[in-house]
């Protein structure tokens, strides 16, 4: 579903952020992407919508060489991804329904569908009674919720997730890896970048190190 | 193609809302537009109406000849002979005195005056048609016409209106280029307020391509928003002429009236109105084409 063959990543000014990573992950898996600040773990994780291209190597998603796409064709790649980052980056001048929403607004459902699933991926990560409230009036991990709740509206095949506990305590923190849980549960690919070790333990699912821009396990 | 209308729909609502949510800017931008439209506007209907007048005066080349108040009947039928047998001339037309005096009677604004009058002042008179329009050969026939011992004054009548109509090029010609310098500042203006509105959008944008969103999708609400700003500086710029034409009418009535006339400014056809319009939010949608094409390309997720 996702591989990695011998990417390398330099940025202008010739530092190496990523160095010959290869590696596969197959529907249905869960893997954390471990590493300190600035191992490469956030490259990497952008590598797979195309935010980030490869200096060389290949990244193919679902047969997909990404890193080959048009502008273009972009759209369409991204919107079978689940994206969810650290900043969430949502919009604080709409509701939180209006914020999951928004993902929605290209697809083809019809209106009520929309809604019908809006409102369920709400329900999902617990956030339905406060779909009229601002994003700016929930606390860290309901943001990060909610950040969820729109990366998986439009029922993506894979989710992924760029430190996404970076902000919150330990509970919340928990909560928010129980919800990538129960989505992989149900057949859904989930990658999470992390340098939370004690998180990681917790789980018992497959990790890929990286240190200084390159696979160590 | 259901989905394609109904994310025109949302765009179009979404472009609507932040128009209504900019309120003093949205009034400012479209006021700035709207004036600025208004000159070529109000200068294009001006001229609709002095060229109404002069379409209705002579601007063939023509000439008046007036005969001594001496002069016979008999020797003026003969000078009319001699002026048909001129190859020079397409069509020549006697006028008598007394016909003159009639025409001037029905003129309601000289009645009283004619009524007042014991005698008729007025001369015989030619009426010429020149197949020529060269002013040259017009002014030539004149020099000899003024040398009949029969005659007492030629007047070359297309003179002023052919003036006139050569005036009213030039400032058709005036109102084009404002027009066109005009347009351009209309669309600098859309262009700045959009990339403001994208600057303003970024983090949305931003999101949006994130999500999956297509530049064309991203682009549609900022189209219709310059479209418009574009129609709201059309409609206050017609409101401005239609204001301006209506002061500026009862001075021309008054002076009209003076003149025996009922003449009147004519405020813009629904036509023009609708083609002023249109024509602002054609540049609107111009001016958000622009810069969205200039800016949108900048913001990438990072």
């Amino acid at each position: 579903m996702i591989s990695f063959s011998a990417v390398t990543k330099r940025y202008p000014g010739g530092q190496a952020a990523l160095s010959g990573v290869s590696f596969g992950i197959e529907p249905g898996d869960f893997a954390f992407i471990a590493g300190h600040s600035g191992a490469g773990k956030s490259t990497l994780l952008r590598m797979i919508p195309a935010i980030v291209r490869p200096s060389a190597g290949a990244v193919l998603v679902n047969g997909q060489n990404v890193g080959s796409l048009k502008r273009a064709a972009l759209p369409y790649l991204r919107r079978n991804l689940g994206l969810v980052f650290q900043d969430q980056k949502l919009l604080y001048d709409r509701s939180v329904y209006d914020n999951v929403m928004l993902p929605l607004a290209f697809s083809e459902l019809g209106g009520r569908e929309a809604a019908g699933r809006a409102r369920a991926a709400l329900d999902k990560v617990g956030l339905l009674a406060r779909e009229k409230a601002n994003p700016i009036q929930l606390s860290g991990g309901e943001q990060q919720r909610l950040a969820i709740a729109r990366a998986v509206v439009n029922r993506p095949a894979i989710l992924i997730a760029d430190e996404p506990t970076a902000n919150l305590d330990a509970a919340s923190a928990a909560a928010i890896l129980e919800i990538f849980a129960s989505f992989n549960q149900v057949g859904v690919t989930v990658l999470v970048a992390t340098h939370d070790e004690a998180l990681i333990g917790r789980f018992a699912k497959r990790v890929l190190r990286l240190e200084h821009g390159g696979l160590v396990t | 193609m259901r989905a394609w209308l109904r994310q025109h729909r949302q765009a179009f609502v979404s472009a609507l809302r932040k128009f209504a949510a900019q309120k003093s800017a949205a009034v400012l931008n479209a006021l700035v537009i709207g004036i600025a439209l208004s000159l070529p506007a109000g200068g294009y209907t001006l001229l609709a109406g002095l060229r109404g007048i002069a379409q209705g005066a002579t601007i063939e080349p023509q000439l008046s000849v007036f005969l001594k108040p001496e002069a016979k009947r008999a020797e003026a039928e003969a000078l009319g002979s001699k002026l048909k047998a001129d190859a020079r001339l397409r069509e020549v037309r006697f006028v008598p005195r007394e016909q003159a005096l009639k025409e001037l009677q029905a003129n309601p604004g000289l009645a009283d005056v004619v009524a007042a009058l014991n005698r008729n002042p007025l001369p015989d008179a030619f009426v010429l048609r020149l197949k020529s329009a060269e002013p040259e050969a017009l002014e030539a026939l004149a020099r000899e016409l003024r040398a009949q011992p029969l005659v007492a004054q030629v007047q070359a009548d297309a003179a002023w209106a052919r003036r006139l109509g050569a005036l009213a090029g030039i400032a058709r010609l005036a109102i084009a280029l404002l027009a066109a310098l005009l347009a351009f500042g209309l669309v600098a203006i859309t262009f700045n307020t959009i990339r403001l509105q994208i600057l303003t959008q970024r983090a949305e944008i931003e999101i949006s391509k994130l999500i999956g969103a297509t530049d064309a999708f991203i682009r549609r609400p900022f189209f219709y928003l310059g479209a418009l700003q574009g129609l709201a500086g059309g409609l206050v710029a017609l409101v401005i002429v239609g204001a301006s034409l209506a002061a500026l009418n009862v001075e021309v009535a008054d002076l009209a009236a003076s003149y025996g006339s009922t003449f009147r400014l004519a405020f813009p056809a629904p036509g023009d109105a609708v083609a002023i319009a249109a024509f602002s939010t054609v540049l609107g949608w111009l001016g958000a084409y622009l810069s969205v094409s200039r800016y949108l390309l900048e913001i990438e997720p990072q």
